[in-house]
């Protein structure tokens, strides 16, 4: 990857980040409702007060300098004050982040070891019967929403499990029992939400591979490779999946926003203590800041994955860095 | 003419064809895509006229029957206020289809639109409307969805309603965050058939631009479009019921079948038959869309030897 190709890539990401700004501030910009709403309302408060406050706060500004304004602050790591958790907006999704990262990441890995194999398996016998299995299980994972995936696991696992099987449904922060015991419990109590994400993100990458393996098989240096005499699994493994990989890196990648969304309802659902249920808890809580710091987070990580998926692409296949 | 009366030619039929034929013949030889098409219609013909048939009304409140598993009096039993299930899911429906299919047209309407735009202007038009479909590709649609709902579900409700002001506000939001796609189709065929002699052939003619696209381009991109259109129904539904699932969507007077999920996810234990039946009917609409519309790709797509 030549150094002039990432300086070019990196430099993208500046109007993305821009840009998404932008279309946060706006949408608080002409949403309805005044943060002074409630003083105007309250006849204690006189009118020169409420002015001033206005003016202090910069209300009256011009749009574009509230949004210079705005911008600056959030740059500066200034993300306002909760008003339900009392405390800094970034130190409280600091606190959260962690979480829904791991549960994300161990989703995507799940997905990975399921979908490559199934996929392979099906590219390499296209139409058999494992092949048609594989595809109408598919259709079924990723139409299955991840509400829905998630209560019938707890009605399955939680309720009507054998006592020994049992899975907790709500997701602990404070893990009773200490070394080994409490790494078991959080992995216990991981299992359900990660399952729910993993499977629905396994299900639609299954044809993703199976489509780009499918495309690579019939390449001419496949056949050179058979021909050679090299055994049919190592013809899979060292000439196929390595080059058929490659677009999947990206689709990976592109996936990561519906991830989050999936990512929200699951914590949500098994009351996992991430920046997803934050979002949905301030919303409910109208706690603004909060809401507008995790969205923004949010839209910061799909930016972030996108770039480390450009830059894996070009590092997997140079001919990209050269375009 | 004499005709003569020893050998009658069998008149076999000329055998028709035509694109909307051909694409049928194709269609009913995906035998999922087929069973799908059967289990949607008859899902709609539920929906639309199962209320006129099952008088049960949505928000009649029974507690001496409250929670009850499936039985003759509610085949789809009742829920914590004693309400019908069936009617409710019935009713809820409409909404939920509806939803899917308002949003799948804003976002085809907005895709053509800024595809054609973009696939007939080229330079910097062009790369301005891409740059923005893949800005929005890269937005994370959830909790925007949420964070715009959160900000103006008062106000649309104070100009248009409760319901009507929910109702709008989703279909323009999930339509809105689904065009890329759309764009990205119909600029791609646009830029492959503007080259091709027929569309030469009209401009030679004196065609403006916009009877170009209108007339001699979109009816040859619309395969794409509507593949990718089915699609975007499943993924609205799936939108809309997650919203009312997270408790953001429709009010609870509106049992859409993410609604009815919604309420019903507190008495997993108790009363399972609410959560599974709601979620059961999520899951067949979107089902059975994703799979039409995999039939239709099959059955669209000219270079696929059927």
């Amino acid at each position: 990857m030549s150094r002039q190709y990432l300086i070019r890539r990196l430099l993208i990401v500046v109007p993305s980040m821009l840009g998404i700004s932008l279309l946060l501030f706006t949408v608080l910009a002409l949403a309805p409702g005044d943060p002074f709403g409630e003083l105007a309302s309250n006849p204690a408060v006189p009118p020169e007060v409420r002015a001033a406050l206005r003016a202090k706060f910069g209300l009256d500004d011009p749009v574009w300098s509230r949004y210079l304004h705005w911008l600056v602050a959030m740059l500066r790591g200034d993300w306002g004050f909760s008003f339900v958790s009392r405390m800094n907006v970034d130190t409280l999704i600091l606190q959260r982040l962690p979480t829904t990262l791991v549960v994300i990441g161990s989703a995507q890995l799940l997905a990975i070891v399921v979908a490559l194999p199934v996929g392979v398996l099906a590219a390499t016998k296209p139409y058999s019967l494992f092949d048609q299995i594989a595809n109408t299980l598919a259709f079924i994972g990723f139409s299955l929403p991840t509400f829905f995936t998630g209560l019938l696991l707890i009605l399955v696992f939680s309720i009507h499990a054998p006592e020994w099987m049992q899975l907790p449904f709500v997701y602990r922060a404070d893990v009773a029992g200490t070394g080994w015991r409490f790494y078991w419990e959080h992995v216990r109590q991981s299992i359900m939400p990660v399952m729910v994400l993993g499977l629905f993100q396994g299900a639609s990458l299954v044809r993703y591979v199976r489509s780009a393996v499918l495309d690579v098989i019939r390449l001419d240096y496949v056949t050179t490779a058979r021909s050679k005499g090299i055994g049919e699994r190592k013809v899979i493994i060292k000439h196929v999946v390595r080059t058929a990989l490659i677009p999947v890196v990206t689709l990976v990648a592109l996936q990561m926003p519906i991830v989050f969304g999936g990512a929200i309802v699951t914590e949500q659902i098994f009351r996992v203590p991430g920046i997803g249920s934050l979002l949905i808890s301030s919303i409910l809580a109208n706690d603004t800041p909060v809401v507008m710091g995790v969205t923004f987070v949010f839209a910061c990580l799909v930016v972030f994955f996108n770039l480390m998926a450009d830059l894996i692409y070009a590092w997997l296949d140079p001919r990209i860095a050269f375009r | 003419m004499a005709a003569s009366p020893a050998v009658v030619v069998p008149q076999r039929k000329a055998q028709r064809f035509s694109p909307g034929l051909e694409a049928w013949r194709r269609f009913r030889r995906h035998k999922l895509a087929m069973a799908s098409a059967v289990v949607l219609l008859s899902i709609v013909a539920a929906i639309v006229f199962g209320p006129f048939v099952w008088r049960v009304p949505i928000n009649e409140i029974d507690f001496a029957a409250k929670l009850q598993g499936p039985s003759w009096g509610h085949p789809l039993g009742t829920d914590d206020l004693g309400q019908d299930v069936l009617a409710r899911l019935l009713y809820g429906g409409r909404v939920s289809l509806a939803v899917g299919l308002c949003a799948m047209l804003v976002a085809c309407f907005v895709g053509v639109l800024i595809g054609s735009l973009a696939g007939m202007s080229r330079g910097s038009v062009d790369a301005v409307l891409m740059w923005l479909a893949d800005f929005f590709l890269s937005l994370p649609a959830l909790p925007l969805l949420l964070l715009i709902i959160y900000l103006f579900r008062e106000a649309l409700k104070n100009v248009l309603g409760p319901e009507g002001g929910v109702f709008v506000m989703i279909v323009l939001v999930i339509g809105g965050l689904r065009w890329m796609p759309v764009a990205r189709l119909v600029r791609a065929q646009i830029l492959s058939i503007r080259e091709k002699e027929f569309v030469e052939a009209a401009r030679a003619l004196g065609a403006s631009k916009l009877r170009q696209v209108v007339r001699h381009i979109l009816p040859n991109a619309l395969g794409p479009v509507i593949v990718a259109g089915t699609i975007d129904v499943a993924a609205a539904i799936i939108a809309e019921s997650t919203l009312s699932f997270l408790g953001l969507g429709f009010p609870p007077d509106i049992p859409t079948w993410g609604r009815v999920l919604f309420d019903a996810k507190d008495y997993l234990d108790i009363a399972p038959h609410w959560a599974l039946f709601s979620g059961a009917a999520i899951f067949l609409a979107v089902l059975t869309i994703n799979f039409i519309g995999d039939g239709l790709r099959d059955a669209l797509d000219p270079r696929r030897v059927l």
